[in-house]
């Protein structure tokens, strides 16, 4: 019975073995590294996709698993965002300054390219002093640090005030929401310290890469989204197997009753709110640099409401069925919004995608809420399961969703 | 014979409505005891105080040979500490199968960091297999636990119990929905568990009471009204007038 983990858990090898050839076939064909069939633009669009697709799965740990309907995760992403990007952008900007104070007949000291650097990046706030949020910046060393201590910190306050007062079900989805909610309007603010309304820019470009075509800079952001989502997805299957696994679940379907068996309930839920918290800063730090913009508008409401979309659109509950929505999801979302689509003309109106996608989009979460509460994952357990009847429930290999995956990925 | 557990003068209001009225009551470490009583009495709401799920307004409870008190220590805790509950209804997690629930429930270390790395043995997987043998659902061990009967639902929160190795199980309505014969089977089986550990069954059925063959306290409103043998409390006209009468 001591059979490997890759062996109890199909579905992972399955995963690995898809996303491994989807990585293979776009770097094959991307227009940095082989054939230029796909252009920059686009692998940018795939590694943004990839990201999503891990903060997904951190919303179906946190939601599908445990229960516990988050809609405040976008925060974390975004404020990974914007610790990565308070070091790209201060280092970029080092770079520029120094190289324009080279003309000059004396020397620059530290402390004049320091400000330099401040009235660069402040300048557009009206400040010239560097905030002290920004102390660490000039250290990829002190500052990396933090895109996973700042949100998960932040997590770990939030959640501790929350689930100690036992706030629970709907309540504590509207005080996620008010929580991303503040946390955006501060940053709105210019004395946030973070640049106001106009957030981090240029974070595309990388310190000490300057000679490096996006092209080839964007293919390496690719497949390092991709080797984070792999190594995502088999941690947290690994996670959802054993009994803490099991615990999760306990929590979702009757948490006084695990209670009851000794479990302390509020510390599970602690730490997959923080960990969670940690995944999706992660995947925000990833997907920024491909963005090459994150402003306090990332942290709208909505964009967390639209993460818990992607996962019940895709199933929840299953690790493949986030993945899947969140690929599918955004992808079209992005067709559909990039002015690609083409308008349907009705003679009387003409359907203009851009503004219908969000009416497209609520209608599906209301039909797959009614109709098919499993998503897309479990549609494709139905279909396979008319092949063998008498399973009980177990999952299935998610060979027929993962292809669903990769269509709507190609 | 000292308490294993002690309620002494505990109140509960709900709303103005007192629902528990300084109420006293005691069971030694290895004793079996029925409570019995009209419904509304508050038999419910008594393991409710004890399990941590409601404080009292008054009164103390303690628990164990160097007595503690129970009323600091959170539901866990308390559970850690020992003492396990059946509920009226049955609440296993019907979405998990037989062997994941009792393996949840399975004694060891609850800690989250510890339950991560906690992999199952040989004998975590004889123990469920036993504890299920012992229940009657040795061979449903695979399935999901939301497809078992009513009765069988009951037989596993029961084993559930069993594997946490409480040393006081309070057990509310354990025959609600069985059969005779697993009326049977369930007096005998708590008779045979209360000879390790204290037994506090809450029971509505008087045939049930007389096979357990154990002292009876009879709740009333809210404090107790009588306590002895099943023979001495039905005599008392107390207890005739406001629950057998009817
Ligand atoms: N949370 C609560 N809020 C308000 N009233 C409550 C609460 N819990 C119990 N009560 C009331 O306290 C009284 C005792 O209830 P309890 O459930 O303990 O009775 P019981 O003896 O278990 O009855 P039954 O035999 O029907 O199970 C009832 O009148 C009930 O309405
Ligand atoms: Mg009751």
């Amino acid at each position: 019975m001591t059979r490997s983990f890759l062996a109890r858990n199909p579905s992972v090898l399955w995963f690995l073995l898809i996303l491994s050839a989807f990585t293979l076939v776009v770097t094959l064909l991307a227009e940095g590294f082989g054939l230029g069939l796909i252009p920059t633009a686009f692998v940018k669009v795939l590694g943004k996709t990839l990201c999503l697709c891990l903060v997904a799965l951190a919303m179906d740990l946190i939601w599908g698993y445990t229960g516990i309907l988050s809609l405040g995760h976008m925060a974390f992403f975004a404020l990974g965002g914007y610790m990565l990007g308070m070091w790209l952008m201060y280092a970029r900007t080092e770079e520029i300054v120094v190289q324009s104070l080279a003309g000059s007949p004396i020397p620059a000291t530290p402390d004049e390219v320091a400000q330099g650097v401040a009235t660069q990046i402040f300048g557009v706030v009206g400040a010239s002093e560097l905030p002290v949020v920004w102390s660490f910046a000039h250290s990829a060393w002190l500052q990396l640090p933090l895109v996973l201590i700042v949100p998960g910190l932040f997590a770990l306050i939030f959640g501790w005030l929350a689930f100690r007062a036992r706030v629970n079900g709907v309540y504590l989805s509207i005080l996620t929401q008010a929580m991303t909610l503040a946390l955006a309007l501060y940053l709105f603010q210019n004395d946030s310290g973070l640049r106001g309304n106009n957030g981090l820019s240029g974070l595309q470009n990388l310190p000490g890469l300057g000679e490096v075509p996006q092209s080839t800079l964007s293919i390496s952001f690719f497949l390092a989204s991709a080797a984070l989502l792999a190594a995502g997805y088999v941690t947290l299957a690994w996670i959802t197997a054993g009994k803490f696994g099991s615990a999760l679940r306990a929590i979702r379907d009757d948490e006084q009753r695990l209670r009851f068996l000794g479990y302390p309930v509020e510390g599970y839920k602690l730490f997959v709110f923080t960990l969670t918290a940690m995944i999706a800063a992660i995947a925000g730090a990833l997907y920024y640099p491909q963005a090459g913009i994150i402003n306090p508008a990332e942290l709208a409401p909505i964009a967390s409401i639209y993460l818990a979309v992607w996962v019940a659109i895709g199933g929840r509950g299953r690790l493949y069925g986030a993945v899947i929505g969140a690929a599918f999801v955004s992808l079209l979302s992005s067709w559909f919004t990039g002015g690609t689509a083409p308008s349907i003309p009705l003679g009387f109106y003409t359907i203009h995608w851009v503004d219908w996608w969000t009416v497209l989009l609520g209608l599906s979460f209301v039909l797959v809420t009614l109709f098919a509460p499993k998503g897309i994952g479990g549609l494709f357990d139905r279909f396979a399961h008319i092949g063998t009847p008498e399973r009980h429930g177990a999952d299935l290999g998610p060979d027929a969703g993962s292809l669903q995956e990769r269509e709507a990925q190609e | 014979m000292s308490a294993l557990l002690e309620v002494s003068g505990v109140s509960v209001t709900f709303d103005g409505f007192r629902a528990i009225n300084n109420l006293s009551f005691a069971i030694g470490p290895q004793e079996l005891r029925a409570v019995i009583g009209p419904n509304g009495a508050g038999k419910t709401t008594f393991m409710d105080i004890v399990t941590g799920k409601t404080r009292p307004d008054e009164g103390s409870v303690t628990f164990g040979e160097t007595p503690r008190s129970l009323l600091k220590m959170s539901e866990a805790q308390i559970a850690r500490a020992g003492i396990g509950r059946k509920f009226q209804r049955p609440t296993v997690f019907e979405d998990q199968t037989v062997s994941e629930n009792l393996m949840l429930a399975l004694k060891a270390n609850r800690a989250p960091w510890r339950v991560l790395f906690w992999r199952e043995t040989a004998a975590d997987r004889t123990r469920v297999a036993d504890l299920a043998g012992q229940v009657g659902l040795g061979s449903q061990l695979a399935r999901k636990a939301g497809e078992l009967s009513h009765g069988q639902k009951q037989w596993l929160e029961i084993a559930m119990l069993l594997a946490q190795e409480p040393r006081l199980l309070l057990v509310d309505e354990p025959a609600a929905g069985m059969s005779f014969i697993e009326r049977e089977q369930t007096t005998a089986l708590l008779v045979e568990l209360a000879k390790t550990r204290a037994v506090v069954v809450v029971e509505h059925d008087m045939e049930f009471i007389r096979r357990l063959n154990c002292k009876v306290t009879v709740l009333h409103e809210g404090s107790v009204l009588a306590e002895g043998s099943l023979d001495h409390v039905t005599k008392n006209p107390a207890v005739i007038e406001v629950y057998l009468g009817r």
